[in-house]
């Protein structure tokens, strides 16, 4: 059984502690909406600092905070207050177009319900961060087919989103999140819209990414048997608030994928 | 994001969204078509009025008269101030060595008399009175003869003459039949004798009546002619020229044949018969309106009466323009109510595609690039839009032509060309329309860049 532990008794078991700085250092980091007269706290004065290739879990119970947190760290939101270092670039300062800028190169994102844009095929799909990086078109192909192939989906390129069965659409969101090589990846509920099949197959896929590239992986979840699985480290948010943090060994329960089902991986 | 990116997601995006992207497309196109047609319209009408005005020879003309003596044609006019100045003995004469300089005076193309008179024809044993006028070379070319039945004169110095169709039908009841027929014209000529052929004369009567003449004597001449052609419409002759005749025959062969002119007895009076021929009137062609002024100016200052309707071609060119003004401004409604088009069909694809444009900001598209996403997206319609409506725009003209054109043969008239599209019309309706649609882009495009990607992710 894995063990939670509070966040200053983490150091010791983490994976990664011989690893220096943090990769991610979000600092008493809040977000406040006003809804009418009200004002609501969906993040309130957390702090996380995240090492470069962890797998974290966010867990937590609908309401919690916890996707709202995923936002500000992946730079699609602001804080109200605090600071969100990321290679020591703070998010909460830099302007939009910076912003978007670490989204584009630093950043994959896996949402729940996949966001395939559904005119364009898969292959499409796939080469649009490609375009907005404005990578070569002679570069474009091979990194398409290759992040294709890495999601087991090659066969697939031409089919639109609406022929794709949930998995293979949750797939192939991967490999757009993956194609422009982004250091981060952040998957929120990834397994939301998906039988335990298709989503057990999905973690797979982002624990063979973590390991064999070395990513880091931030997973939103409010399953905590499978954030126990596939996380090493799991953070638990509740009304806003990190009311847990601590390392924990997952199950081994190998990768993804077997190297002859995954050919042209980046490696 | 590249241009070229830009460029294909745009089209890509307007492509799916086929069915009402064609609509608003469409109207683009019905308005730039309204604004061309309206503007070709204006030109055509334009480029109609001022061809008609070339024809008939009014406004590339300036009219010389003598200060010497008669008004001339435009005698019921005030006589112009100068003539005071200048003693009527003293002032030039309008002769041939005055015709030569005018002629050789920058942008002149043609200088002319004005040769009309009273003749007699003779055909088929009947006898008709009438007038005729001398119709000068450059009458070919400025379309005075089109809808001739027939042919207009084979060469400037062709004996050959061209009926006026009521004329003609005094002639013939079946006037066609006429073209290729041969007419005899007595007139009365001018004869004029030096000295020495006076010394010379051997009647000695007839020297008596050549000495008490001064010199000028009127014979009686026949001149057959063959009918090339009948005319339905009333060729002039330049200022003056109006309603000059019934039969109308070549300059060069009027001038040959020396008629008699109201001015000849007028010299005859003043000089006592030893004066030389000189002309009543001469009109001085040049190439285009806009060089009268400097003829004018230069005849002038060589001592003539001088007279043209410059100020009429321009007060219409400031008609024309204005004209053009209001017909510009009904166009451009239709393409304001497009651009209503644009930026409504731009705004639902907004709300439509709130969560792609979350998906887009979520990849790292910059608000520039969904900025610039929706701007070419506008940009395109437009582009395409102004094609299609400049295309539409020349066949509604080419419609209003072929109507037009239509009705005025049912009304027995040559047909016109009332609408025209010249280049720059057609490439500025496209840049129009493509600019229009930029500036309807303008707010939908900003209100994309401005989404928060968070709420459009979470847009349903």
């Amino acid at each position: 059984m894995p063990t939670n532990q509070t966040s200053g008794q983490a150091s010791n078991q983490t994976l990664h502690q011989d690893r220096e700085q943090p990769l991610i250092q979000a600092r008493n980091v809040s977000r406040q909406y006003r809804l009418g007269e009200a004002i609501i706290s969906a993040v309130n004065d957390v702090s996380l600092e995240i090492r470069a290739g962890e797998f974290v879990a966010l867990l937590g119970s609908s309401g919690s905070g916890k996707s709202t947190f995923l936002n500000l760290l992946a730079g699609l939101d602001r804080p109200t207050s605090g600071a969100i270092h990321v290679r020591g670039r703070n998010l909460a300062a830099i302007d939009s177009t910076e912003l978007a800028r670490y989204r584009r190169d630093t950043v994959g994102m896996v949402f729940q319900s996949f966001n395939l844009l559904p005119r364009m095929t898969l292959e499409e799909n796939v080469e649009l961060p490609l375009r907005l990086a404005e990578v070569d078109r002679g570069e474009r192909e091979g990194r398409v087919a290759a992040a294709l192939e890495h999601v087991r989906l090659g066969a697939r390129r031409q089919h639109r989103p609406s022929e794709l069965s949930g998995g293979e659409q949750q797939r192939g969101a991967l490999a757009r999140a993956l194609v422009n090589r982004p250091s981060i990846l952040f998957a929120d509920e990834p397994t939301g819209n998906l039988d335990s099949v298709n989503g057990e197959q999905i973690l797979l896929l982002l624990r063979e990414i973590q390991s064999t590239l070395g990513m880091t992986v931030i997973m939103v979840t409010h399953e905590r048997p499978l954030a126990e699985r596939f996380a090493n480290r799991i953070a638990v948010l509740s009304d806003g608030r990190l009311v847990s943090d601590g390392t924990q060994a997952p199950e081994d329960v190998g990768t993804g994928l077997q190297p002859d089902r995954c050919p042209g991986a980046p490696q | 994001m590249k241009g070229r990116d830009l460029t294909e997601l745009a089209f890509r995006n307007l492509r799916e969204a086929i069915l009402r992207n064609s609509l608003t497309t469409l109207g683009v196109a019905v308005g730039v078509a309204s604004l061309v047609a309206m503007l070709s319209l204006g030109v055509g009408l334009q480029t109609l009025a001022s061809q008609r005005l070339n024809k008939s020879g009014l406004f590339d003309a300036v009219f010389v008269t003598s200060k010497r003596g008669m008004r001339g044609m435009n005698g019921d006019g005030p006589r112009p101030a100068t003539t005071k100045t200048v003693k009527p003995e003293d002032a030039n004469p309008l002769d041939e060595a005055a015709r030569q300089e005018f002629a050789k005076l920058p942008k002149v193309t043609e200088v002319y008399p004005q040769v009309r008179f009273l003749t007699e024809v003779r055909f088929n044993g009947g006898r008709y009175s009438t007038s005729v006028l001398g119709l000068p070379d450059s009458s070919r070319a400025n379309g005075t003869f089109d809808g001739v039945v027939g042919k207009a004169f084979s060469s400037p110095s062709a004996e050959e003459a061209i009926l006026q169709s009521e004329f003609a039908k005094e002639l013939s009841a079946q006037p066609a039949t006429l073209v290729g027929k041969e007419i005899t014209l007595r007139y009365a000529q001018r004869q004029q004798s030096s000295s020495a052929d006076i010394a010379n004369e051997k009647d000695i009567d007839q020297q008596m009546d050549d000495m008490m003449s001064g010199g000028i004597s009127i014979v009686s001449r026949e001149k057959t002619l063959r009918i090339a052609g009948i005319i339905d419409t009333d060729p002039s002759a330049g200022i003056g020229g109006f309603g000059g005749g019934r039969v109308f025959i070549p300059l060069r062969v009027a001038e040959d044949l020396h008629v008699a002119q109201p001015n000849d007895v007028q010299e005859f009076v003043r000089t006592g018969g030893s004066g030389k021929p000189t002309y009543m009137a001469l009109t001085v062609r040049v190439k285009s309106p806009k060089d009268v002024l400097k003829a004018e100016q230069a005849i002038k200052s060589m001592g003539f009466n001088t007279f043209s309707l410059l100020d009429a071609t321009r007060s219409l060119r400031i008609v024309f323009t204005v004209f053009d003004l209001f017909l510009g401004l009904f166009g451009s409604l239709a393409l304001t109510v497009a651009s209503l088009g644009i930026i409504n069909t731009l705004v639902m694809a907004i709300l439509e595609r709130r969560r792609e444009i979350g998906v887009l900001k979520a990849l790292g598209a910059t608000d520039r690039d969904v900025r610039s996403l929706f701007f070419a997206e506008a940009g395109a319609m437009g582009l395409l839009g102004g094609v299609a409506g400049v295309t539409l725009g020349w066949l509604i003209g080419a419609a209003l032509t072929w109507g037009t054109t239509m009705y005025l043969r049912r009304q027995d008239l040559p047909g016109v060309k009332i609408s025209y599209v010249p280049w720059w019309l057609a490439g500025g309706a496209v840049a129009f329309a493509v600019v229009v649609s930029l500036l309807a882009g303008l707010y939908p495009a900003g209100r994309a860049a401005r989404l928060n990607p968070v709420e459009a992710l979470r847009y349903e």
